[in-house]
Order: C-alpha cells, then structure tokens, then sequence
C-alpha cells in the first residue's frame, strides 16, 4: 500500500512455530519484563497513590491536587500553554512538513532539500535551545541587534523584541523551536508516502485531464491519509509531553510552562509530590486516548501489507 | 534479490518489501521534474532551516569580544578573523573534554542493553509459543507513548534507596527500560518476516532456541539492528531529562547535554562559551547522521510511533 507500509515495520502476522508451547519464553522476555515493571508500571500505580496525598505525602486528600490543577489560574494557564503548543505545533509540523514533502517531490535536488530540513532532528533539544536563544538574543534598542531576528527588524525600523519574554507571544518563540526541529520529520514520512502512490493511478488521472489541483485533494489526500493519521498522532503525543525546549530556552518562566514542564518543578525545585504527580496522571490520560488512534492505525496498516 | 531499493536519497536507499517495487518505479519520469518556481521555493525553505544553525557555527569560530559585539554575518566578509580560542577554553575550562566521554560512556551502553534485551525479548514473541503472547505483547507496543516522566520520581526513590542516584547504573538502566518498548516493537515485526522455513529446518537439525536467535536471527536482522542502533544513540545522547533527574548530584558523571544546559544557567548569554560547547555536543549525532543517513531515515520511517 502506499503508506508506511513500504517499510520493513509492517508485516505479516507471525506464523506459528510446530512446536507447542515454549516454557522457556519467560527467560527471553523475563528481563523486559522487569524492567517495564520497574519503570512504567510500578511508577504509574505509584503515581496514583501519592496524586491522591498532600505535598508531603503524609495524607490522603482525595482529588484535591486534580481539583486544583483544574481551578488554580496558574495551573490553568499551563493547560492553556499546552493547548496553544498542541494546535500551533501540530498544525505547523504536520502542515509545513505537507507543503514541503509535495514540491520537493519532483525537484532534482530532492536529497540535499530534505537534508537541509531534517538535520536538526539530529540536534538536542538542548542544542536547539542555545541555537535559538542566539537567534533570538535582545540588544537596547539603538545599539547594535547581534540577533539575527533582531537585527533583520532593525532593517525595516521596527524596534527589537525579545522574543523569550514578551508574554504577548513568547509561547510562539518556543513553538518555532520545535517546528523546526520537527517539520523535517514529518516531511520525510510524508515524503515516503507521496512516493507509494502507484503510477498508474496519476497515469489514469491525467488522461483524464484532472489539473493538479484536482489530483491534489482526489488522490494524493485521500492516499496518503492512513499516513497523516500517523504524523498528526505522534506531534500531538510528542508535544503533549515536550519539556526540554521549555526547560533550556525559559524554564517555564514569563508564562510559558507546559505541564511536563510544571510537573518537573513542582517535583524536584518545590518537592510537591502530591500535585506533581497528579501532573504526571494527567498527562498519561491526556496521551491515552491519541495512542489509541495511533496504535490503530498502526496495526491497520500491518494488516494491510 | 527479494528486496527492492526505493531511491530515497542521492546515492541512498531504503529497502522496501517487493510488492512496493513497482510502486516506486520510474516516478521521476513519468511525473516529470519541477519547474525552476517550485525549486527556487525549496531551495529557499532549505537555506532557511539552515541559517540558524550555521550562525551558531560561524559565531563558535569567532573571536569572543567580536561575538559579544557584532552579528555573526559581519564575520563571513573579509577580513576573516577566525579562532579556535573558544573551543579551547571550552574544552579546558569548562569540562566538555570530560563530558564527552561521560556521554559515550552513557550512550554506548544505553544503546547495547536495550537491543540486546529488546531482541531477545522480540524473538519469543515472533517466534515462541507462549500463554498471553499476544496481550504482553500488546502492553509492551502500548508503553511505547507512556510519558517517561511518569517513571521519574517513583524510580528517584528506588535508586536513591539502592544507592545508584549519581551512577552510570541508573542512567543505563532507566535508558534501557525507555528504549525497550521501540526496540522490541521494531525487532519482532523485523524477526516475524523472517523465513520460517530458515527456522525449522536448523530446528530439525537440532539446534537449540537460542543458537537459532545467534546464528541465524540476529545475522538476517542487521539492517533493522542498524536502524534501531543509531536511532537509541541518538537518543541516548540528545538526552536531558534523564541525566537530569538521575545523575544532576554527580558533576563528575554529567553529559554534554547535562554540561550545556548547566553552562546555558550559569553563564546565561556567555555566547564564547555556549556557542562552541553546544557545537562540540552536536559534532558526534551530526557526523553520525550524514554517514548514516539511509539508517536514521529508515529507522523514522520503521518507528514513526516514537517521535
């Protein structure tokens, strides 16, 4: 099929070995076992437990940590943080990675484009994070902008901006972080599933004087879906969990902490296991549902190939 | 030849299952090239995503009173004033020399185990019968998008109770359990397309399990071991948060990523010193990336679940 598919991921379901059942399995998985035991499942019921104590997990107090993350305005503005990285930064990615993946299509420079536009999926956040910070570096006004983006509005006398602080749409700054890191990934995938549409039907398209534009959103969107389900899920699970482009670029500072972001200081700079655990809930319920979609449409396109 | 190469990238290639063969084709040619339009626009986007990037690579190079005083494009014209000072200093006084060999002494383990663990793991579920195959198989794929900073804290405890908070221990172990899920979701896709045929017949030879898992699993399986290798590597050294929670009261132990971010809080716009550190914390993925993009592609494509 013309998705994923055209990968080794997806295969045919496991033919069954003659033999009967193999006692000796549980050492072949045994030690995975453990360590998933050890370090998700362990840690989740955990999780439950102390979410439902006080900061100092010497009481129980219900649902009042959960309670709070849903009335505390600081608490909500984190949800609204993560909302706006969500819409933005999916839209984006999965967006810019569309557009990119459809021209650079049939461009003789193919490779060396996408290249240019997946190397920081091999950079760190944390590289990242100083990469941008000096993109973004603030000089007074009148003084010579040694920030490239400042600079760039000195040239058309538009007063710089710092571009972390600013409440006004520092939550943009971040996001452009991670859409720059993330649109080569979505291009690539994109790119692999514009390449499986078979021939014959663009062939059979054109005869029949379908314009571009036509074929566009006829044959191209509805081929490539199964695989923008794909794309859309991960960004969404990816940046419901983002942390280290906040952490490196403003620690959650001048409004702009997300909930893994929060999580982590209510953890380990305020020691409020209560609240921070129940952070850690419920972002696991948050990722549960777009991880069902993502594991269907998975096993799907298995079952096609 | 079963496989096909699907042309993926200037002199690299993917391989893709057969039926895709004729899919690929002779694409280029029938859909014709772009117009010069379509490339300008490309080429544009490409020197784009580039630039910054390569501002942040001139500046390393530049003198540090200079990078404090001008934009880094001031340097590209004549005449050229570039340095090594700030690698240098980097390297001797801020313990980047130290911290890299910390991160392969992080990442080169936190690659093995997961694989290791995570075939052995693959190969009884693909290949062994067992009662609740198909379900722990299930929670294991499942764990893939479980927010590892779930584990954190009740894993903080266990540790610091036993003593490895600060060790290489905890962090191997805590990128092992992390990577697992991938590589076990990879790997028993990878080994359930093996021939069975291949299997049986060393099986009616006599061999056991475990001598078909070594001599015969494995040694087909090198492309997706590949894939999965530098994607964990990666990974593994890219990595904060880990290495923050477990290994933040041990200096000694810190890596790059540990190390720049640290600097990023101390010296806050220090650019001599940021510039040339995060450099030399991005130089080994780079490197590794371009001599081995076919794998690091394929391994996006074969697990686009992880992100």
């Amino acid at each position: 099929m013309a998705t994923l598919a055209t990968t080794e991921r997806a295969t045919k379901p496991p033919r069954r070995r003659v033999q009967g059942i193999s006692w000796s399995a549980w050492f072949w998985i045994g030690p995975v076992l453990i360590l998933l035991g050890v370090f998700f499942i362990w840690p989740f019921i955990d999780s439950i437990i102390l979410s439902l104590q006080n900061n100092d997990s010497t009481a129980f107090v219900g649902l009042k940590n959960y309670q709070l993350i849903f009335t505390n305005p600081d608490l909500l503005n984190v949800l609204k943080n993560n909302l706006l990285w969500l819409v933005v930064g999916t839209l984006l990615t999965v967006g810019l990675g569309l557009v990119i993946a459809v021209l650079v299509d049939r461009v003789k420079i193919e490779s060396a484009i996408k290249s240019a536009l997946f190397i920081p999926m091999a950079i760190s956040f944390v590289g990242a994070g100083v990469i941008w910070r000096f993109m973004y570096i603030y000089e007074p006004a009148n003084t010579t902008q040694i920030g490239l983006l400042n600079a760039l509005l000195s040239l058309v006398h538009i007063g710089p901006q710092v571009w972390t602080i600013n409440e006004a749409f520092n939550n943009f700054s971040l996001i452009a972080v991670y859409v720059w890191m993330w649109t080569g990934f979505s291009m690539v995938i994109i790119s692999a599933a514009l390449k499986g549409i078979p021939d014959e039907i663009i062939e059979a398209a054109r005869m029949d004087g379908a314009s571009r534009l036509t074929m566009f959103w006829r044959i191209t969107v509805p081929m490539i879906s199964p695989t923008m389900v794909v794309v859309v899920t991960t960004m969404l699970i990816n940046i419901l969990k983002i942390f280290d482009v906040v952490y490196v670029m403003t620690g959650g500072n001048y409004d702009t902490s997300v909930i893994a972001m929060e999580f982590y200081n209510q953890l380990f700079n305020f020691s409020h296991y209560g609240l921070g655990s129940a952070l850690a809930v419920v972002l696991t319920i948050v990722v549960l549902p777009v991880m069902y979609i993502n594991l269907r449409q998975l096993r799907k396109e298995e079952r096609k190939a | 030849m079963s496989m096909s190469e699907l042309p993926l990238s200037e002199g690299k290639s993917v391989v893709i299952k057969p039926q895709a063969r004729e899919e690929a084709g002779v694409r280029t040619l029938s859909r014709g090239s772009a117009g010069p339009i379509v490339t300008t626009i490309v080429v544009i986007i490409a020197l784009l995503w580039s630039v910054p990037t390569f501002g942040l690579f001139v500046a390393s190079f530049m003198p540090p009173n200079l990078i404090k005083t001008t934009g880094w494009w001031t340097s590209l014209v004549p005449p050229w004033n570039f340095t090594l000072e700030n690698y240098i200093n980097v390297i001797q006084a801020n313990g980047m020399g130290q911290a890299f060999v910390n991160s392969l002494i992080i990442s080169i383990p936190g690659t093995i185990f997961p694989i290791l663990l995570g075939a052995f793991a693959a190969y009884a579920f693909a290949w062994l019968r067992f009662p609740g195959r198909n379900l722990i198989y299930f929670i294991v794929v499942a764990l893939l998008v479980v927010p590892s900073q779930i584990a954190l804290e009740p894993v903080l405890q266990i540790f610091t109770a036993l003593g490895f908070t600060g060790q290489y221990w905890a962090v191997w172990a805590a990128h092992t359990a992390f990577g697992l899920p991938f590589a076990v979701f990879l790997l028993r896709n990878f080994f359930a397309a093996l021939p069975a045929d291949l299997m049986e017949s060393a099986h009616i030879d006599g061999a056991s399990s475990f001598r078909v898992f070594w001599r015969i699993v494995l040694p087909l399986s090198v492309p997706a071991l590949a894939s999965l290798a530098i994607f964990q590597f990666m990974w593994v050294w890219n990595d904060l948060l880990v290495s923050l929670i477990f290994l933040s009261g041990n200096p000694d132990h810190s890596p790059m990523t540990l190390t720049v971010a640290n600097l990023v809080g101390q010296y806050g716009e220090n650019y001599p010193v940021l510039t040339a550190a995060s450099f030399l914390s991005m130089a080994l993925p780079l490197i590794l990336f371009f001599s081995l993009q076919r794998y690091f592609v394929r391994g996006i494509l074969a697990g686009s679940v992880k992100g």
